[in-house]
């Protein structure tokens, strides 16, 4: 899927969050007890959740863990979940003794 | 005094949990191990400690209070709208902060600042704006603990008690368990909370006759329908409050949460089931919130309602302590737990509430944050570590631990302001201003240390600013107006700038600092931009 399309369904998916139409209705009520606007925003929220695993399938950004090796997927397998990870230092930047002073 | 016996009970468990239950033995990297369990926490406890340590006291005590005085406008207007930009911030920017912290090692945020933009005493003054914002936070939870523990005791348990145990057993297990304690207790209360808003909601709507018939009655007073709907905030209100929810992933603790994953994998579940989660928690707390304003049977709620109603009907002829008072009266922090006294049985009761007991706990996170950053960004940075040694570090941490609990305590007795306000106005605001820095480091090439700092002293600036305005102008009433447009006014709930939350414009000249003197600067050095920016 074009990674421009779920740019816009982000964008479709906030602009809904802003339900003027629903502003003073609270009728019909939903299932007996959930008025109107609330039922739009619980159907919202499952929609969201929709789009998440939509992004998660079409354009997670798997090149994150490129070059990561062992340390992407910890090596230590899934069962012992506090094996540890190896340790990289805090890096130094080139000029990191002179941005000290600043 | 049985509920709060419950809760006792589930203290001690807490406590065990975290000190106890998950103890390994200390590696090489005590830091590493202490501040970011090893960076090896698994998909399940990533998932519902994540979303535990972002539910404070306010997701349950304040929702449903702001809920039983604003109707149910409170789902939309904080849950939903965070559903979606949490979740969404965390696939964008959670991803690449652990991608960068794994790869380079960073602890916290500031560490990536400094070696991205190339500086040292800048991402010290980003860390303190940083820290100060995030004790309100924690107070929070000190202020829930003892409101919770007061109204689960029947008055029993004075508020000041309550909250020094809530803050010892917290600091307790921060002291001791660090984040691999922390994240297993979050997962504990997560799992609670979670399960016993539910029950909460079900046992609730038994005792008050089914909700069907609390709804209808509300939609047929009119002193009652417009809880309903969204009448009492307008819509540019809403619109801005939109802008609250991206200090979510500025908030210290969360972003040094995204540390913790063991793999970058883990956070593809927890972004899918955020926003559930978001509906399992906050829809029974806002509707639980709205159905207590028919819950009339109960004296603690009546004499809430009555409280409002005389605000409403004499507000304008009172002196402004008196409408202070009936205010603090009518304030519906405390509404699931009148509910729950009243509706559950006695053992269902504690058991409710050593579940919001949970959720009121969640400053743990925040405290553990804070240490971390004082011990790495201000102890190590200043060469602390390299003279005493990293075992130093750690101690540091733990004592910085102690003494701040300490402190939260004591400001919590000092500010009688309900939980939401106090939130919303400091910690929340602030960290959506400073925003433009995780986006500009992570997606801008060009960002320099001097668009940084300016985004950074704007936040703080704009927050001391609203906090002084508010305690000056403590009236409703327009400061300032051209023509017709209101530019400032002073509202019931804070400030308003053209009729919007001051978050908005925060966040937005914040960007437009971070961009203009960011191109007005020099850029770092491309060898450090391109470790950022992988092809």
């Amino acid at each position: 899927m074009k990674r421009s399309l779920l740019v816009v369904a982000i964008i479709a998916l906030y602009l809904l969050h802003q339900d003027f139409w629903f502003w003073r209705a609270a009728a019909p009520i939903v299932f007996g007890f959930l008025p109107i606007g609330l039922f739009y925003h619980l159907c919202y929220t499952l929609a969201i959740s929709a789009l998440m695993w939509l992004l998660v399938r079409e354009a997670w950004p798997a090149r994150l863990e490129e070059g990561l090796g062992d340390m992407g997927t910890g090596g230590q397998g899934e069962e012992d979940p506090f094996a540890p990870s190896p340790r990289r230092p805090v890096p130094q930047s080139p000029d990191t003794e002179e941005a000290r002073r600043q | 005094m049985i509920p709060a016996l419950f809760v006792f009970a589930y203290l001690a468990i807490v406590i065990y949990i975290g000190v106890f239950a998950f103890r390994r033995k200390v590696g090489d990297h005590p830091a590493e191990d202490y501040f970011l369990a090893n960076r090896s926490l698994g998909q399940f406890v990533f998932l519902l400690s994540l979303f535990g340590t972002n539910m404070t006291a306010f997701a349950i005590l304040g929702s449903s209070g702001h809920a039983f005085t604003n109707g149910m406008v409170t789902y939309p207007l904080m849950a939903s709208s965070s559903a979606l930009i949490v979740p969404l911030s965390l696939f964008l920017i959670g991803t690449r902060v652990w991608a960068m912290g794994k790869r380079y090692g960073f602890i916290t945020p500031v560490q990536m600042f400094r070696d991205r933009w190339e500086c040292g005493h800048i991402g010290t003054v980003i860390s303190v704006v940083q820290a100060a914002m995030l004790v309100p936070y924690i107070i929070i939870g000190v202020m829930g603990g003892g409101t919770t523990l007061y109204a689960i005791s029947g008055g029993r348990v004075p508020f000041w008690i309550g909250g020094a145990i809530v803050a010892m057993v917290v600091m307790i297990y921060v002291f001791f368990g660090g984040m691999r304690g922390t994240a297993w207790v979050n997962t504990f209360q997560t799992t609670l909370f979670l399960l016993f808003g539910a029950i909460a909601l079900v046992v609730i709507g038994v005792g008050m006759g089914g909700f069907g018939n609390a709804v209808n009655e509300m939609l047929s007073s009119p002193s009652t329908s417009s809880l309903l709907t969204r009448e009492k905030i307008s819509p540019l209100f809403f619109f801005s409050y939109t802008f609250i929810p991206l200090s979510s992933i500025n908030f210290p603790h969360m972003i040094i949460f995204c540390l913790t994953a063991r793999r970058m994998g883990h956070f593809k579940k927890t972004v899918i089931l955020y926003p559930i989660c978001m509906l399992a928690i906050w829809l029974p707390a806002v509707f639980l919130g709205v159905a207590a304003n028919r819950a009339t049977e109960v004296p603690a709620i009546r004499a809430k309602l009555e409280a409002r109603r005389t605000l409403a009907s004499q507000g304008a002829a009172l002196a402004p302590e008196q409408r202070n008072e009936l205010r603090a009266k009518s304030a519906g922090d405390d509404i699931l737990l009148r509910l729950l006294d009243h509706y559950a049985p006695l053992w269902l009761a504690g058991l409710l509430g050593a579940g919001i007991m949970a959720a009121v706990m969640a400053s743990d996170s925040q405290i553990l944050a804070l240490s971390t950053m004082f011990s790495e960004d201000i102890f190590a940075f200043y060469e602390g570590k390299e003279r005493f040694g990293e075992k130093a570090q750690v101690v540091t941490g733990r004592v910085f631990v102690i003494a701040l609990t300490i402190v939260a305590y004591v400001i919590a007795l000092k500010f009688p302001q309900p939980i939401f306000d106090l939130a919303v106005q400091y910690a929340f605001s602030g960290y959506s201003a400073m925003m433009p820095l995780l986006v500009a480091a992570l997606f801008w090439r060009r960002s320099t240390k001097w668009g940084a700092l300016a985004s950074t002293l704007w936040a703080a600036a704009s927050v001391a600013a609203v906090a002084v305005f508010q305690s000056i102008v403590t009236t409703p009433k327009v400061v300032w107006s051209i023509g017709d447009v209101e530019v400032l006014a002073r509202t019931q709930a804070g400030t308003a700038v053209f009729g919007l939350l001051p978050v908005v414009p925060m966040v937005i000249i914040s960007a437009l600092l971070m961009i203009v003197v960011s191109l007005m600067t020099k850029k770092p050095g491309e060898k450090t931009v391109s470790r950022y920016f992988l092809r």
